[in-house]
This record gives C-alpha cells, sequence and structure tokens, in this order.
C-alpha cells in the first residue's frame, strides 16, 4: 500500500481562490518576490509563496466574496486593509500579511464569530478538520470579551425555545446540516452555484438573521443532488459526512480512482486502518479537478454489504443450492469442467467476458486466458452493448478508436452540441464542468428524444433541442451536414489540409441532396426544419464546436454510421485537433475505453490490432510462448446464439451481468441454460449467477491495485486501501484459473502485467506505475513519440493520415411503430443509480429512486386512461414487463422512456435483438411498444422472482 | 444460430455498403471476413450455396471473397 508521493503543492492545499491565467506580474509578500499570473489575488500570490493568510469564506473551488475579512493584509500605498482574497495583485506591490495592527483586527473578527458559536469543540464531528478551529489558533484568540445574549445555537433562551434555533436537517443519508454551527460564510452557496452548478442552496434573511437555506423543508426536499461539493466547501462541522460522525477524522488518504461512469473522478479514499471514513474528490484528478457526483461521493457502502459473497461456490447443475468450498476446490472443479468441455467440444466451445467494471490489467488477463489458455479468440466485453460503434466509427474516420479530447477542453468549448446523452445523470461531474461553461456564455444544441436536464441549466444562454423520433439519428445529422454543404458552411482550408479530397467531394455531394434537406426530414424525424437549420448554423459558426454523445448515438442498428456521422462533421467543419472542439464519447461505466484498448474485442488483440494481423499476433506469441489463432472469435449475442444451437458449452463471465444488462432476456436466459459450464466472478450473487456452475467471489476497486482508462483516454491508478474480502484481487483469481488449466503465470503485482502491456502495445509503450506514480495520470498514447502523453488527439494531422469522409445513408430501423405496438421505447440512466444497480442499489441511493417507472407524455396516458402511479403493462414483440407510470412531457408523444436499474423491472425482457449492423451492439434506444393499464407485476416477473431465489440458494454451512 | 439471424446480419452490412463508392463487394466480404467468427461465415457460404434466399445481392455478390472458415 502506498500513498502518492509528493503531489504538487496544487494537488493537495487550499490555494484560496482559483488560479488564473494572463501575463506575469511579480510582487513582494513578506519580503518573498514571487510572479503570478495577472488576476491572481494576493492570497493565492501568498499562498504560491509559502504564506498561509488566515481565512475562512475563501475556498479556492470558488471565486472569492471577501466577506469574512479575516484574510486581510497591508499592502505599502493602498489605504486600509484590503481583503486578500478580492483583491487582485498588481506589479510592484508590497504585501504584508502580518502586522500588530492585522493581528488585532483579525483577532476581533474571530471574537464576533464565536461570540456566536456553540463551543463544544472536543465532542464536534469536526474537530480535528475544523477551519474555525484552525484560525483560532492561527490569529491568537485566546478569550472572547462578548458574551452571546441571542444566538442561533442554543435551543432555548431564557425560559422558552430560542425561536432562531433550526435544527439539525439530517434528511441526506449522507450528510447533516446543523445550521447551529454555521458561519455564514456562503461556501457552500457558491460551490453549489459555482462547482455543481445546481443552485440548490441560497442566502435567507439579512444582517444577524442571515441564514444558509435549501430553499425547502430540507435537503432531501430540495433540488440538492447530493453531490458533495457544498460539504466539502464548508470549513466547519455544519456541513458534514455522516460517516465522519459515526467514525471519525481519517488517519489517511490513498489516491484511487471511481469505480462508476466512464468520467472517471479521482478520489482521495480517506482511511482509519482499513475501514474507509469517506471519500473526497481528488484537486489534483485530470477529469474531476476536485468535483464529485452522489455515486462515487457517497455510494460505496456496496463494498462492505452484507450481500457481499466472500466464498467461492459450486454446484453440479444451476436447479442444485450453491455449496461453499475452498479457492482450491473451485478452481480444481472449474478447470476440469472447462478443460473437460475443450477436450469434447473444441476450444471455440469456451468463452470469457471481461469487463468494464475491472481493470486494465484484470480485463487483459481475462482476454489471454482466452487466447492463450483456452486457445480461442471467443472473448468480448460488455462495450458491446454500449460503445462498440464508437470504436468502430472512430477507427475508419479518424483512425483511432477513442475520442479525441480531455475534459479540461470543454472550458475552451464555445458550443457543445450533446447527442443522446444525459450528461447530469450519466456522467455528473463532466455535466458540472459543461454547464460552468454553458454559463459563461457557450451555446448548447441537444439532439434526443427526450428534454433533459441539461437544456434546463440556471443562467443558460442560446440553446436548441431538436427532439427526434428515436432511430432517426442520422437523418438529422446528414440534414445537418446538408445546411452546411449547402450553405457554404463548411470550413474549406481545415479539408483541404487534412482530409481526402475525394472523399470529401463525394460526401458533399451525397448529403446536397434534396433528400436531406431538413425539409425532407421533417416528417421522418419529427425535428422542425428550421429548428435543424439553426442548429447546423450555430454549430458550423462557433469557434470552437464541441460534439459530446452516448449510448443514444450507439444502440442504434445504425449506431456506427450515426458515429461516421458525427466525425464528418467535426472534420467539415474543422472542429479537430485543438482545445474546445472534437468528438467525445462519454463512455458508460469507467473502464469502457480500458477493457476495448486492452483486446477484449474477438477480433483485435490489446491495442486494437486485428487478429489476423500476422505481425500483431507475432508479438503476443512471443510474449506468451503460445501460437494464436487468426480466426475472429464470437461476440456475446453470438455466443448465445451458438449455446443456444449447441456449439458453445462454457463462459467465464468477470464483473457483468449479462442477464439483466443484455438486451431479450428470454434468449439471454436460453443460451446460458444451455452451456455446460458457466462462471460467474462478482460481488454478488447477480442475475446471471442464477444460471452459473461457479461463482468465484470479486473484489471491489478498494481492494485492489490496477489502472482504469476513463473516456479522454486517461490512465488512472486504482490503489488498494483494504484487503480483499473474499482473499483475492480478481487478477489474481484469473491468475489461479489459468494456472488451474496448466498455465504458468507468475505476476506478482499488477504494475508487472501493466509492464506487459507496454511492451506489447504501441500506445502504451511509456506506460508504466512508476509514471502514473509520478505524474498522477497521463493520456494514451504515451510512448516515445509522446512521452507526455495526449491530452487531445489529430493535432497535426489524423492518426489514420488523412480524414476520411464516409457516407451515411439514412436507413430506418427494422423496429417499426404499428397498430399492435404504437409507441417506441427508449431507456437512459438516473443520477443516484448505476446501470444494473447492483452497486447503487445497495447503497441509500436507493432512498432517491428505488423503482424504475415508465415515463408517458398526458396524450398517450390520457387515451390509454393512466393516472400518475398507476401500474402499466409494456409489451413488445420480445416480451412483456410491467411496472409504474409517471407522465411528463419530457418525453413527446409517441415516445416513453424508462430507466433500467431494478432487475425486477426486467426493462430487456421487452427489448429485442436488433442491432447495429457493424458491430452488433443492441438497439437499446428503439423498441416499439404498447402500454396498457394493469394489476401489477407481469407472470414473467413473477416466475423469474421464483427461479432467482430458487436459484440463490445456498447449502447450509456444515 | 438462426439462420434467419445471419440473413439480417449481412443484409444490414450490404445496405451500408450499398451506397459507398468503389467495390462494394469487396467491402461486404472485407468486412464479415474481419468481424464474424468461422462457423457464422461457414453457415453464411452454406447458405449462398443452398441459393441464399432472402439475402441482399451484394452478400451473395461477396461471398467468393469472404474469406473461408477454418
Amino acid at each position: 500500500m502506498k500513498d502518492l508521493i509528493i503531489p504538487p503543492l496544487e494537488w493537495t492545499k487550499d490555494m484560496g481562490t482559483p488560479a488564473r491565467q494572463g501575463a506575469p506580474v511579480t510582487l513582494t509578500v513578506d519580503g518573498i518576490a514571487i510572479t503570478v499570473p495577472a488576476g491572481t489575488s494576493v492570497m493565492r500570490a501568498a499562498a504560491e509563496a509559502g504564506v498561509t493568510i488566515p481565512k475562512l469564506c475563501a475556498t479556492d473551488s470558488v471565486e472569492p466574496v471577501g466577506s469574512c475579512r479575516l484574510c486581510m493584509v497591508e499592502i505599502e500605498g493602498m489605504r486600509g486593509t484590503p481583503s486578500s482574497c478580492t483583491t487582485p495583485v498588481a506589479e510592484g506591490m508590497q504585501v504584508q500579511t502580518q502586522t500588530a495592527k492585522l493581528q488585532k483586527l483579525r483577532r476581533g473578527v474571530m471574537e464576533l464569530y464565536i461570540s456566536d458559536h456553540p463551543l463544544d469543540c472536543l465532542t464536534c464531528a469536526a474537530n480535528g478538520d475544523c477551519e474555525l478551529q484552525d484560525m483560532a489558533g492561527a490569529v491568537g484568540l485566546r478569550e472572547v470579551r462578548y458574551q452571546p445574549v441571542e444566538t442561533h445555537f442554543r435551543p432555548r433562551e431564557g425560559a422558552g425555545p430560542n425561536p432562531r434555533y433550526i435544527p439539525k436537517d439530517t434528511s441526506n443519508p449522507y450528510f447533516s446540516y446543523d445550521p447551529a454551527k454555521c458561519i455564514v460564510c456562503m461556501r457552500c452557496v457558491r460551490a453549489c452555484e459555482e462547482v455543481q452548478g445546481t443552485f440548490a442552496l441560497t442566502i435567507e434573511g439579512r444582517g444577524f438573521e442571515t441564514r444558509i437555506s435549501p430553499a425547502a423543508e430540507s435537503f432531501m426536499q430540495s433540488d440538492c443532488v447530493s453531490c458533495g461539493a457544498c460539504v466539502q466547501a464548508c470549513p466547519t462541522a455544519t456541513l458534514i459526512e455522516k460517516s465522519v460522525e459515526a467514525i471519525g477524522t481519517p488517519e489517511r488518504s490513498v489516491v484511487t480512482t471511481c469505480a462508476y461512469c466512464g468520467v472517471g473522478c479521482s478520489f482521495e479514499a480517506q482511511m482509519r486502518g482499513e475501514e474507509l471514513v469517506r471519500m473526497v474528490p481528488f484537486k489534483g484528478g485530470g477529469a474531476n479537478r476536485g468535483h464529485s457526483c452522489v455515486k462515487g461521493r457517497f455510494a460505496y457502502g456496496y463494498a462492505t454489504h452484507r450481500d457481499r459473497i466472500v466464498h467461492p461456490m459450486i454446484r453440479e447443475r444451476v436447479s442444485d443450492p450453491w455449496r461453499e468450498v475452498s479457492w482450491e476446490e473451485a478452481l480444481a472443479f472449474t478447470a476440469a469442467r472447462l478443460t473437460a468441455a475443450r477436450d469434447t467440444h473444441g476450444p471455440d466451445a469456451l468463452g470469457v467476458i471481461t469487463s468494464s467494471r475491472c481493470t486494465n490489467e484484470e480485463t487483459y488477463l481475462v482476454q489471454k486466458l482466452a487466447r492463450a489458455v483456452f486457445g480461442t479468440n471467443n472473448t468480448d466485453t460488455c462495450a458491446r452493448v454500449c460503445h462498440s460503434p464508437t470504436g468502430y466509427g472512430l477507427k475508419q474516420t479518424f483512425g483511432t478508436s477513442a475520442g479525441t479530447q480531455d475534459f479540461d477542453s470543454v472550458e475552451a468549448t464555445d458550443l457543445a452540441l450533446v447527442i443522446g446523452a444525459n450528461p447530469t445523470d450519466g456522467h455528473p461531474v463532466f455535466a458540472s464542468r459543461l454547464r460552468k461553461r454553458l454559463r459563461a456564455g457557450a451555446k448548447l444544441i441537444v439532439l434526443d428524444p427526450r428534454r433533459i436536464d441539461l437544456l434546463e441549466t440556471p443562467h443558460l444562454g442560446e440553446s436548441w433541442h431538436l427532439p427526434l423520433r428515436p432511430g432517426t439519428n442520422v437523418a438529422v445529422l446528414v440534414a445537418m451536414a446538408h445546411v452546411i454543404v449547402t450553405e457554404g458552411l463548411y470550413d474549406a482550408a481545415f479539408i483541404a489540409a487534412r482530409c481526402d479530397a475525394e472523399e470529401w467531394a463525394d460526401y458533399a455531394e451525397f448529403v446536397a441532396s434534396p433528400d436531406y434537406a431538413p425539409e425532407a426530414v421533417e416528417p421522418l424525424t419529427g425535428v422542425r426544419a428550421e429548428t435543424i437549420r439553426a442548429a447546423a448554423r450555430a454549430y458550423a459558426a462557433a469557434p470552437n464546436a464541441a460534439i459530446y454523445y452516448g449510448l443514444g448515438v450507439t444502440e442504434h442498428s445504425q449506431g456506427s454510421t450515426t458515429v461516421i456521422a458525427i466525425a464528418n462533421l467535426a472534420m467539415m467543419t474543422g472542429n479537430i485537433g485543438r482545445p474546445g472542439v472534437g468528438v467525445n464519447p462519454l463512455r458508460g461505466q469507467n473502464n469502457v475505453q480500458g477493457s476495448c484498448d486492452m483486446g477484449s474485442f474477438p477480433h483485435e488483440l490489446p491495442g486494437y490490432r486485428h487478429v489476423a494481423d500476422d505481425l500483431a499476433r507475432a508479438v503476443f506469441e512471443k510474449a506468451w510462448g503460445v501460437e494464436l489463432s487468426s480466426e475472429p472469435g464470437l461476440r456475446i449475442p453470438n455466443m448465445l446464439d451458438a449455446a443456444v444451437a449447441g456449439r458453445f458449452k462454457a463462459l467465464y463471465i468477470q464483473g457483468e451481468d449479462i442477464l439483466q444488462s443484455d438486451p431479450d432476456t428470454r434468449h439471454v436466459a436460453a443460451g446460458l441454460a444451455a452451456m455446460e459450464c458457466v462462471i460467474v466472478q462478482d460481488l454478488f450473487l447477480n442475475e446471471t449467477a442464477n444460471y452459473a456452475h461457479v461463482f468465484l467471489p470479486g473484489s471491489t476497486f478498494l481492494e485492489k491495485d490496477g489502472t482504469f482508462t476513463n473516456a479522454e483516454r486517461r490512465i488512472n491508478r486504482v490503489r488498494r486501501v483494504m484487503r480483499p474480502k473474499a482473499g483475492y484481487a480478481d487478477w489474481e483469481v484469473t491468475q489461479l484459473l489459468a494456472n488451474a488449466m496448466g498455465a504458468t503465470w507468475s505476476y506478482t503485482h499488477p504494475s508487472e502485467i501493466m509492464d506487459e502491456i507496454a511492451a506489447t502495445t504501441p500506445g502504451f509503450a511509456s506506460v508504466s506505475y512508476d509514471l502514473l506514480d509520478a505524474r498522477g495520470s497521463v493520456q494514451w498514447p504515451c510512448n516515445e513519440a509522446a512521452p507526455e502523453g495526449s491530452p487531445i488527439m489529430h493535432v497535426d494531422g489524423f492518426v489514420r493520415g488523412k480524414g476520411r469522409f464516409i457516407r451515411t445513408a439514412y436507413l430506418p430501423t427494422e423496429e417499426k411503430t404499428g397498430p399492435r405496438f404504437p409507441l417506441l421505447l427508449t431507456t437512459g440512466r438516473i443520477l443516484s443509480q448505476y446501470n444494473v444497480g447492483a452497486q447503487t442499489r445497495r447503497t441509500d441511493n436507493q432512498l432517491w429512486h428505488d423503482e424504475d417507472r415508465l415515463e408517458i407524455h398526458p396524450a398517450d396516458a390520457e387515451v390509454r386512461g393512466l393516472r400518475e402511479g398507476d401500474w402499466v403493462r409494456l409489451s413488445s414483440r420480445a416480451g412483456e414487463t410491467s411496472l409504474r407510470a409517471t407522465i411528463t412531457d419530457r418525453v413527446s408523444p409517441g415516445v416513453v422512456y424508462t430507466t433500467f436499474h431494478h432487475p425486477d423491472t426486467q426493462a430487456n425482457v421487452v427489448t429485442t435483438d436488433n442491432s447495429d449492423w457493424a458491430t452488433n451492439c443492441p438497439e437499446y434506444k428503439v423498441t416499439a411498444v404498447q402500454v396498457a393499464a394493469s394489476n401489477g407485476p407481469s407472470s414473467w416477473q413473477e416466475e423469474y422472482a421464483a427461479q432467482a431465489a430458487a436459484a440463490r440458494r445456498i447449502e447450509a454451512a456444515e | 444460430m438462426s439462420q434467419e439471424k445471419l440473413i439480417r446480419m449481412a443484409n444490414q452490412i450490404a445496405a451500408f455498403f450499398a451506397v459507398q463508392r468503389g467495390d462494394q463487394a469487396e467491402a461486404v466480404a472485407a468486412h464479415i471476413s474481419e468481424s464474424w467468427a468461422a462457423p457464422m461465415r461457414a453457415a453464411l457460404l452454406t447458405h449462398i450455396a443452398e441459393g441464399g434466399t432472402g439475402l441482399d445481392a451484394l452478400v451473395i455478390a461477396a461471398a467468393p471473397q469472404i474469406r473461408p472458415p477454418g
């Protein structure tokens, strides 16, 4: 276990006010000369010179307001004692931070603060971690001359209750708000506005009556999204984590990476022994810059949930109860079954599924197990069902299967085009960074069937919503290209310099067809022609326009075509290769990028090299000492099809729940049921485990070392802060299994696996744990050509050479509405829950969302006689399920929407086996459905619940 | 794997390449050779040999250039 080594000052120290960019200015602070950018505050300049000025209301995550007056300084030639947080530096300025006069004034300020503050420091949860306490010490407060008469902290005044006393608000499950301890520094209000962008907190009253308010009865009833920014900003115990109240202050801090979404936020895991006290977003984190959301910040309780399975289990048949066994017995049983299946049916009857929730090193080992030990390329990953079209589309057009920018790039964006993504819920920390930019004047175009929250950003400037019919992304994007081409809005110079001229000429001619005029596609897409025209003009006109997209792009039969259309749009407007622009896929899971990079796909070795490429295969044959197959393997849906056909017999699934997350649940169940050996490695008995013969307990991100690669190609370290509950980290289990099957792997630490990755994969050539420890993180490609990594790609030219325009014809999906199924169902995520919910459902995040609801437009609800909260039957040609309805005009008439976080909802019973033409990514986002009133759960749901309960039985220990 | 599913997948691929410039049959064959496992290609080629009912003409035209399985 190792803490981060000597981080730069800015990564951990509160510099008081935010950094600025500007011409250098030199001043002296207490005689120390320091040069800082113009616009920097005197407070920050002092901090950079190593001088800490006392402060309460300033912190470097928010703009200063100069309210506490504790940070005053004396500046030669300036009258009075200006507050250093709001005074910008000037050339030649001479600052004194400590004089007799300042000391006296500061003591006076502290006396006033303390006179209305409870002096219960010894029993206060912030004891030892309280800035008020620290400042009392720093200014030498020795007595308080003011005797409190009226206070905000005494429950009773004299004989009766104190009307100014507001009881502690404990409504939020993760933090409490105790107004009695508040010093009204307004850091929380500013953090909520400036960092998170929710504006849930406000100031009420004036003078002595000034109070912080969530503008509602309680925090839980307010707009608060529980991101934790206010808690982090609070200098006292007013807003504090309940875990700190329960445990005490942490004794050490280890920097690690969140295990939820593809933003990949860096956190400090603050520990006391092996107990996690709290997760605090790390200021040095390149992706999150010190911000967090409710999941990463607070929803880690699943790691110690009583449902965790910590002993290996096996059973002969899936109808048997589970039997807890030793690791040796479990691995011997598993190896015997796998070997028998391979001997009888050949290596191609075996396969693996790697996880985007596991580390790069673990993913690498699982695909290596398939290729080098099983002898097959049957390896796939959950990226199959989310971003596989991104990999295909961007590789075809730009030459690299990855997004082009870092998240910092959003700070230079003048217009964001958000397509099929709901960042405030799916990628909340990125959404906060985008909202900050939108408040500063950047424009917004949203291409989504649903009116997402981003469109309701406070202080949003110009924006356009293109509420298209699900399945018509390509038509709308090509119509935008039509406008850009026919109105001559393209960047001819960029295209001439960077793209293939002939292909451009062809594409320009293709999109200029009258068939793709906004007026012509309006009847198909439901988007008004003038809105498409306005959006296209705005996108082309913005100096820096960036595209951010999610699964609403990829999870379609034309997912890959849409990604290509997006790339074409960015190329024709020259929005590639510098800060503020680019094509940015918002990845669903923390390590989707990494699991794809690590060779999880059945046709690609690590580094996206095709298995038929003799040179690439030779590299791994040499490293692994085995001969490798040049035949592409099966994708997940193909594995299931082959299993039903009797040709696929054994599957090792690490950290995936395909029964819940993959489409057409009945088909997945039939495929799993047809196999002879299903091995599930997970934290919990997930839905897929109902069909498993072997359960190998998994380890959480807190229990192992490794790396995750986020949506911006940033390789971040995951650091072990406690021992694995089941005895082994996931990578160790894969190694044990490989060796049980005759391999001779001998990794002793994940760093050795990374060394092997670096030695075999050109884009990772310079990556090592030493580099990551020293730099915090690095973005691939990181090799001799780019030793510092690559925050932005395609700067001087596309990776493939010339950018390639590819025709993108709109082809309607086969999934069509008709009399039986007249509505289109689309799906998405909500802030508090994460994907199949295995983690978040085992936390208090349930308080925000404890069931999936079906959103339906009032007009569609009315004709069906549905009221708010009614049970409805949702049916498609694949199956039916029941859930409760919510009536809202967020969805257009003809469109219904649901989340898929709860296994009892079984939303994927309804989704079909349609898929993307290039990658078989399922078409989750378009299903023709009917909705009707219902009495409760469907018979399938009841049967499923019974089967699941039976399959989860564990034999009583003897 | 059901024949019907293979036919649908192959036709989807053909539909994308049917509007592209250049040798469309070659492009369809390349895509299938690169991304389909051998048993899937074998099933498709068998179906084509048996007449290729339900398949787009472009898929049938691509057949000779699809990498032979095994």
